[in-house]
């Protein structure tokens, strides 16, 4: 792998930047592989460059049925923080947040990681409460957090209207000042070219239709580019979990969703940190090109449609509207959708199956790409070894069997 | 924004309607005598299908009845609108 430094960005500027290496391979594919990664998502990428740098396995193919990183990991709104409620959320974020921390370093690729501070509104005396509540447990839990009053959250967000006339005003604010945003096709493109540098083969265009099974245990997949060996599948498919699961005779307690997003149009600096409502429902922050980025809730019904309903998006502009006068004259760009996976208790799953040889991760729902790093680890680490890292065993598939759900709903300012 | 037929009052927007999520999961007749596999199936287990869902909606600004539809998770097209209690109908050829 070429690495990138002040040197070869010299170098390659006297040849007008013509040369730069591919940043992956487009290998065919090879008829089997230790570890069969489906889904070239950024979980997926992150799967496959740990797998290869922590535990040695490079006989490894990631297959994405679209292009690389054309999924949720491009779709996101890119809010990066660790301050979830209960200890085994805050224990899998915050490795996230610290794997985050050194991330550019490692893959000597500029994630663009930016710790503006998160702010999370509180709008009621209830959600003041649970606010100051989720503030010492995550103190507890070694995760920086604060509380701030509706005066400290205008100091820090000087745009923001803590006018206590509206129906929903700011009474204050969790901050997690390490939180913040990041680039993320640079993520997922980070992950692809250190993984692909260790030997694994990424197949594009390659949609996997099948999982063969002997006797109880995964012997490989069925692509629209043949069948594909393998000892060990890995499912990461976001969106479409519920449909691959199914292939390996698996039901998951799994809903997909539309989740869309918006941009505005470039403007001058004006917010240097990130906005969350749970409330009124709204999340914002400005990207470096300017855009105030905005970030919507799910639509109530299935859907694998990659739209939304105009309504939701309404709903969001007018809660931006009541947080953000100023912002009323700002025009928007365009709009998407993603397809998030929603589980009832809103926490992922990353996790062994019945199926011997089949591993699941999914379930990262409104709020996984803050988790790339650390949802990509523990599922190495559980591939590798055949089970569970002690970040990510509570996070099992069978906790639905038992009953210890993970309930992040709202507790944990669940929506990013 | 999808439309959706209401049986008892026509056509509206889909913002009146609530939405009630997979249709025909039956409340166990007997509790007790359920595994716990059997509860997470019932409780937490869903179809999620890409393709024809059998699903239950609310006309919750209307009439403020519960009732059934067939709906594409693709396309959003509505292919059936059926009673609660009744059984799941054929889909059309063409939707599936
Ligand atoms: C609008 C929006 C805003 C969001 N905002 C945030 C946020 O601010 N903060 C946050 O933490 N999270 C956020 N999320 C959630 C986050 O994006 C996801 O949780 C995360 O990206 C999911 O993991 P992934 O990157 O691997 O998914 P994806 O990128 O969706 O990867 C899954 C891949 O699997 C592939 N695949 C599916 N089926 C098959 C098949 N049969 N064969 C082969 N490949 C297949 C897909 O093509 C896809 O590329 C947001 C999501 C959306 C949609
Ligand atoms: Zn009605």
């Amino acid at each position: 792998m070429a690495r990138y430094s002040i040197f070869s960005l010299a170098r390659n500027a006297l040849t007008g930047h013509r040369d730069w290496p591919k940043l992956w391979r487009a290998p065919e594919p090879r008829p089997a592989y230790e570890v069969v990664i489906v889904g070239g998502g950024g979980h997926g990428l992150a799967t496959a460059y740990y797998l290869a740098k922590e535990h040695g396995v490079t006989d490894v193919a990631v297959v994405e049925r679209g292009w690389l990183a054309g999924g949720n990991i491009a779709r996101n709104t890119t809010i990066i923080r660790s301050n979830y409620l209960w200890d085994e959320s805050a224990a899998i974020y915050e490795h996230g947040l610290k794997l985050w921390e050194g991330l550019s370093r490692e893959l000597n690729f500029n994630v663009m990681l930016r710790q503006r501070g998160v702010l999370n509104l509180a709008h009621t005396e209830h959600d003041v409460r649970e606010s100051i509540r989720r503030v010492n447990a995550n103190r507890l839990n070694g995760v920086d957090a604060e509380w701030v009053d509706a005066e400290g959250v205008k100091a820090f967000c000087p745009p923001i209207s803590i006018s206590p006339k509206v129906r929903y005003p700011v009474l204050g604010a969790t901050l997690q000042r390490r939180g913040g945003v990041a680039r993320h096709d640079a993520v997922a493109w980070g992950y692809a070219r250190g993984a692909d540098a260790r030997g694994v083969d990424i197949l594009q265009h390659c949609e996997v239709t099948g999982i063969r099974r002997v006797a109880g245990r995964v012997t490989g997949v069925e692509t629209s580019r043949g069948f594909i060996g393998a000892k060990k599948v890995a499912l990461v498919a976001a969106g479409h979990s519920s449909m691959l699961a199914e292939m390996a005779g698996l039901r998951l307690p799994v809903e997909s969703h539309p989740l869309q997003a918006m941009v505005s149009e470039p403007l001058k600096p004006v917010l240097d940190c990130v906005v969350m409502s749970n409330a009124v429902h709204v999340y914002i922050s400005q990207s470096d090109k300017g855009e105030l980025v905005l970030g919507a809730g799910i639509d109530a019904f299935n859907s694998y449609g990659q739209r939304g309903g105009l309504h939701v998006l309404e709903d969001q502009l007018a809660a931006l509207m009541q947080l953000f006068p100023s912002f009323s004259r700002a025009r928007l760009l365009r709009s998407w959708g993603g397809i998030v996976d929603v589980c009832p208790d809103a926490s992922p799953i990353v996790s062994k199956t019945p199926v011997e040889g089949l591993y699941i991760n999914c379930g990262w729902g409104t709020g996984g790409f803050k988790a790339t790093p650390s949802s990509g680890w523990t599922f190495a680490h559980t591939i590798a070894r055949d089970e569970p890292h002690p970040l990510n065993a509570p996070f099992a598939l069978d906790r639905f069997t038992s009953g210890a759900l993970i309930d992040e709903h709202g507790a944990a300012a669940v929506a990013h | 924004m999808m439309r959706i037929e209401c049986p008892w009052c026509g056509g509206r927007d889909e913002t009146e309607f609530h939405y009630g999520g997979e249709a025909h999961i039956a409340r166990p007749p007997d509790p007790d005598a359920l595994s716990d596999e059997a509860w997470a199936d019932y409780l937490f287990m869903r179809a999620n299908p890409k393709g024809v869902h059998a699903e239950r909606w609310m006309h919750a600004q209307g009439c403020r009845r519960w009732f059934n539809l067939l709906r594409h998770t693709v396309s959003h097209d509505i292919v059936a609108v059926y009673p609660m209690g009744a059984p799941r109908p054929e889909a059309p050829e063409t939707a599936r």
